[in-house]
């Protein structure tokens, strides 16, 4: 097999560019939430919309998939992510079961495919 | 009874700092990292079949630690986007880690701790980590909470640059659904992850109304639904669950 030695100069500035806009946001978090009441409504918010914006990625991560998980049909992957919930709350909440069961529905999928 | 935060008297004695750091790198060692690893072994493979360096993958992963921003910055790299649209489209993706670090803050803040360890801890928030430290961090006592923080996060780091590692060089001798099902792991455990502690009713409408405008709001505008549901639905569970308290109380 053949695989490029080294990448070039192009691809570590982007690198180094996605690195600045990726930390820009982490620091963004440190000065304002340095500063924040842990009971105050402001925290409260900010909880919330942090909460809401992971509940968002995940639905778009199953419903809206980039690349080859996308050629899963659509009730297929909704299917997985509710089999890996239901085996999840009988194996007495293991994060483990639901990820395998879901995971496996997956593959067999993309081998009936 | 705030879930973030016990009263002082019910948390445990400072174990101090490396045993801190040991006790997180153990919450995330196998399960956790094993996860992780194995959503990056699908960069590492992105990256590998698309014809640029395992440096370009390793340089990435370490200093730009978020899945969807690594992505998006490698899909239009590629692709001969200009600097400015990665930068835009990176900073988009990865936005949602402003309000996790926000909200992470309060909770592992010690008074008189010099600003530059936060600020340095901060380059470890990714999902994982930030919610396995929100789960973890109200029963620790207040001095070991940012040590725990950094010991989970590294062994994440780690388990990611291996993933990547692998990813790259098994791209072309991993089966086709051995991939997409190790990919579709990443999302499947964030949702598991998230559903483990909803003692915090304000947490659970937020889970809730994010997930339902979701998708509503991906297909108004796929570039920015993810931040407008967060806002919109965040919002909305944080003023439902003021009503609901002050009805009760």
């Amino acid at each position: 097999m053949t695989l490029p030695e080294f990448s070039p100069a192009g691809a570590y500035i982007a690198a180094c560019v996605a690195a600045a806009a990726t930390y820009f946001w982490r620091a963004f978090g440190v000065a304002i939430g340095s500063r924040l009441d842990l009971k105050g409504p402001v925290f409260e918010w900010f909880a919330s919309v942090a909460y809401a914006v992971l509940a968002a990625l995940v639905v778009r991560l199953v419903v809206f998939p980039s690349g080859e998980l996308a050629h899963i049909p659509l009730a297929v992957r909704v299917g997985a992510a509710a089999l890996a919930l239901a085996a999840y709350a009988l194996g007495r909440r293991s994060i483990f079961a639901g990820c395998l069961v879901g995971a496996c529905v997956i593959a067999l999928a993309a081998i009936w495919h | 009874m705030d879930a973030h935060d016990q009263a002082s008297e019910l948390l445990p004695p400072a174990m101090g700092v490396s045993a801190a750091i040991r006790a997180g790198a153990h919450a995330a060692a196998l399960a956790p990292a094993l996860v992780l690893g194995a959503s990056y072994v699908g960069f590492g493979s992105y990256v590998g079949s698309h014809g640029l360096g395992l440096d370009f993958a390793l340089f990435n992963t370490f200093t730009a630690w978020a899945l969807p921003g690594q992505l998006a910055a490698t899909e239009l790299y590629l692709a001969g986007s200009g600097l400015l649209a990665v930068a835009l489209a990176v900073a988009l993706a990865n936005m949602r880690l402003a309000p996790m670090t926000v909200v992470m803050m309060p909770v592992v803040h010690v008074a008189g701790r010099a600003a530059w360890r936060s600020y340095a801890a901060a380059f470890f928030v990714a999902v994982t980590c930030w919610a396995m430290t929100m789960m973890t961090a109200p029963r620790l006592a207040r001095a070991d909470r940012l040590s725990w923080f950094i010991g989970c996060s590294l062994t994440l780091w780690s388990a990611s640059l291996a993933g990547t590692a692998v990813g790259f060089y098994a791209a072309e001798y991993l089966p086709r659904p051995l991939t997409l099902a190790l990919v579709f792991l990443n999302p499947l455990y964030f949702m598991l992850l998230f559903l483990q502690d909803l003692r915090d009713r304000a947490r659970l409408y937020a889970l809730v109304s994010g997930a339902a405008l979701g998708v509503p709001f991906h297909l108004l505008t796929p570039e920015w639904g993810l931040l407008f549901a967060g806002l919109a639905g965040g919002t909305a569970a944080a003023a439902l669950a003021r009503r609901r308290r002050r009805i009760a109380g």
